[in-house]
C-alpha cells in the first residue's frame, strides 16, 4: 500500500540499525517510552527490539485508551447495555473488555442485551434515526485522535435534533497523561524509572500538533520525537532521540513529517473545543486520578451527554490484584513479571485491559511470542 | 484503537463525504474535518473519518533520506 509499506523496508531498517548502534555511548543506557500502544505493537509486530543496541530499553506507555478505561466505567457501559431501552454502539476495541465479574459488553450482548458494534461514529446516526423509539448509546472512547469524529457526532445529532442520541464520553487527553508519569514518584523521586525521553504519538499529533509537547521538553527536560508508526519511522525516531540524548538537547522534534505540522488539525481541534471541555479529574487505570486529563460534554450539549440523561455514577472498582496492568502502564513492570500471564490471562480470556487490546502491552509480548525476553524490567 | 491508515481520495460528495481507496478497496468517508481535497489528495482515514492530509512532499523528502543513508552505508561498507 502507497505510503505504508515504503516505510517497512527490512533493508533500510538493517541500515537505520547499524547507525542507531554506531551512535550510542557504551557506557551509558538510553530508556525511551513509546506512548503509544500503537508503537508498542509495531515494535513486537516488527521485531525493533532485537534490532536495536542492548543498552537501549524501549518502555511501554499507557497510551492505549481501551487499557486506560477503568473497570468502573466498563461497568457503566455495561449497565446502559442492560437497560430495555437502550441500543448501546461500542467500537470492537471495548466488546470484550472484562468489567466486574468478569462481564463485558459482549458477555451481555450473548445473552439479549441490545450491543452494536460499529466501526464510525457516523453509524451511531444511522441506528439512532432507525430506532426512533429506543435510546441509542454511544461508547466512546479514544485519545485525541477519535474525539472530532465523537465530537462531529454530537454536533449532527443537535442540528438534526434527534432525541434518542447520546454519548457515553470517556475521551481522554495525551499530554496529561505523560505530565502525570513525568510527575510520578517513580521517575521524580525515587528514580525506579529511568526515562530518557519519550517517542510521541503519531496520529493524536495530527490533530494537536508538535506543540503541546513543548512544555515536557523545556520543562522536565526530556526530548520528544513524534514518529509514524511503520517501523523505520520509530527508527528513525529512536536515533534522532539518541542523537539529543548524546548532545544534552531535550527539544520536540517531529519525524513524522508527512502529517504532524506544530499547530495540527485546527479545524478538528475548534470542533471538539465547541463539542468539549475538560473534566476536572479523571480515573486512569494504572495512573489513578489524573487531574483535567479528560473531556467532558459541554453544557449546551448536555441533552446528548449519556451520564445526565441515565444518571451514571461510576463507582471506583479495584482491579485484580494479580493482575499487573496498572503498573505495566506506568512502565514499572513488564507482562512477563505478572504471575497470570501467559496461564490464566491469554487472549481468549483476558484477565486485564492490557491483554485484550491488540496495542496493549501484554497482548503485543503474547502474539508475538516475546516469552523468553530477558527480565529486564524497568522495575530492577 | 487508533489505527489510521493513509489513504487516496477518488471521488468527492456533496456532503462533505468522499470516498477513498484504501489497500484497493473503496471506502466513503467524511471529509469534514479538513479543507481543500481534492481528487487525487491522501489523507490519513481513522473510524470512518479523514483526519488529516497526508504531505506526499515530506512523505518523498523522508524516502529519499532513508535512500540516501542505504547508499551512503552500502559505499562505506
Ligand atoms: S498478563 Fe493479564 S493479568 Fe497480567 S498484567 Fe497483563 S492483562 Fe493483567
Amino acid at each position: 500500500m502507497k505510503y505504508i509499506s515504503e516505510f517497512r523496508s527490512g533493508k533500510i531498517a538493517q541500515v537505520l540499525a547499524r547507525q542507531i548502534h554506531a551512535a550510542v555511548y557504551p557506557d551509558r543506557t538510553y530508556s525511551f517510552m513509546e506512548f503509544c500502544g500503537g508503537h508498542t505493537h509495531a515494535i513486537f509486530r516488527y521485531g525493533l527490539s532485537d534490532l536495536l543496541p542492548s543498552n537501549i530499553r524501549m518502555v511501554h506507555g499507557p497510551g492505549c485508551p481501551v487499557c486506560v478505561l477503568p473497570m468502573g466505567r466498563i461497568d457503566d457501559a455495561v449497565a446502559l447495555a442492560q437497560r430495555p431501552e437502550v441500543i448501546l454502539c461500542s467500537y470492537g476495541d471495548t466488546m470484550r473488555v472484562p468489567g466486574t465479574d468478569r462481564l463485558s459488553l459482549l458477555k451481555v450482548k450473548a445473552a439479549g442485551a441490545a450491543v452494536k458494534m460499529i466501526y464510525s461514529p457516523s453509524e451511531v446516526l444511522t441506528i439512532a434515526r432507525a430506532n426512533p423509539g429506543r435510546q441509542v448509546v454511544f461508547f466512546a472512547i479514544g485519545f485525541e485522535t477519535t474525539t472530532p469524529a465523537t465530537a462531529l457526532l454530537i454536533r449532527k445529532a443537535a442540528q438534526e435534533g434527534l432525541v434518542n442520541l447520546s454519548v457515553f464520553c470517556n475521551h481522554v487527553l495525551t499530554p496529561a497523561a505523560i505530565q502525570n508519569i513525568l510527575q510520578s514518584p517513580e521517575v521524580r523521586g525515587l528514580p525506579r524509572l529511568q526515562l530518557d525521553g519519550f517517542v510521541g504519538p503519531a496520529h493524536v499529533s495530527t490533530v494537536i500538533g508538535s506543540r503541546p509537547y513543548e512544555y515536557f521538553a523545556r520543562e522536565f527536560q526530556r526530548p520528544v520525537v513524534i514518529a509514524g508508526f511503520e517501523p523505520l519511522d520509530l527508527l528513525q525516531a529512536i536515533m534522532m532521540l539518541v542523537r539529543q540524548c548524546n548532545e544534552r538537547r531535550a527539544v520536540v522534534e517531529v519525524q513524522f513529517t508527512r502529517a504532524v505540522t506544530r499547530e495540527g488539525n485546527l479545524k478538528a481541534q475548534e470542533l471538539v473545543a465547541e463539542i468539549f471541555e475538560l473534566r476536572r479529574t479523571f480515573e486512569w487505570r494504572g495512573l489513578g486520578m489524573v487531574p483535567y486529563s479528560a473531556l467532558r460534554i459541554k453544557a449546551p450539549y448536555a441533552s446528548f451527554d449519556a451520564e445526565r440523561r441515565f444518571s451514571v455514577t461510576t463507582r471506583s472498582v479495584f482491579d485484580n490484584p494479580a493482575c499487573a496492568c496498572g503498573a505495566i502502564l506506568r512502565g514499572v513492570k513488564r507482562p512477563l513479571d505478572c504471575k497470570l500471564f501467559g496461564t490464566v490471562c491469554h487472549p481468549e480470556n483476558p484477565v486485564g485491559s492490557c491483554m485484550v487490546s491488540a496495542e496493549g502491552a501484554c497482548a503485543a509480548y503474547y502474539t508475538y511470542g516475546r516469552f523468553k525476553d530477558s527480565p529486564v524490567g524497568a522495575a530492577t | 484503537m487508533c489505527l489510521a491508515m493513509p489513504a487516496q481520495v477518488v471521488n468527492l460528495a456533496a456532503n462533505g463525504c468522499g470516498t477513498v481507496l484504501l489497500g484497493g478497496v473503496s471506502l466513503a468517508v467524511s471529509l469534514e474535518m479538513i479543507d481543500d481535497v481534492r481528487i487525487g489528495d491522501y489523507v490519513i482515514v481513522h473510524v470512518g473519518h479523514a483526519i488529516c492530509k497526508l504531505d506526499t512532499v515530506e512523505a518523498e523528502r523522508t524516502l529519499a533520506l532513508f535512500e540516501e543513508i542505504a547508499m551512503l552505508a552500502t559505499a562505506t561498507a
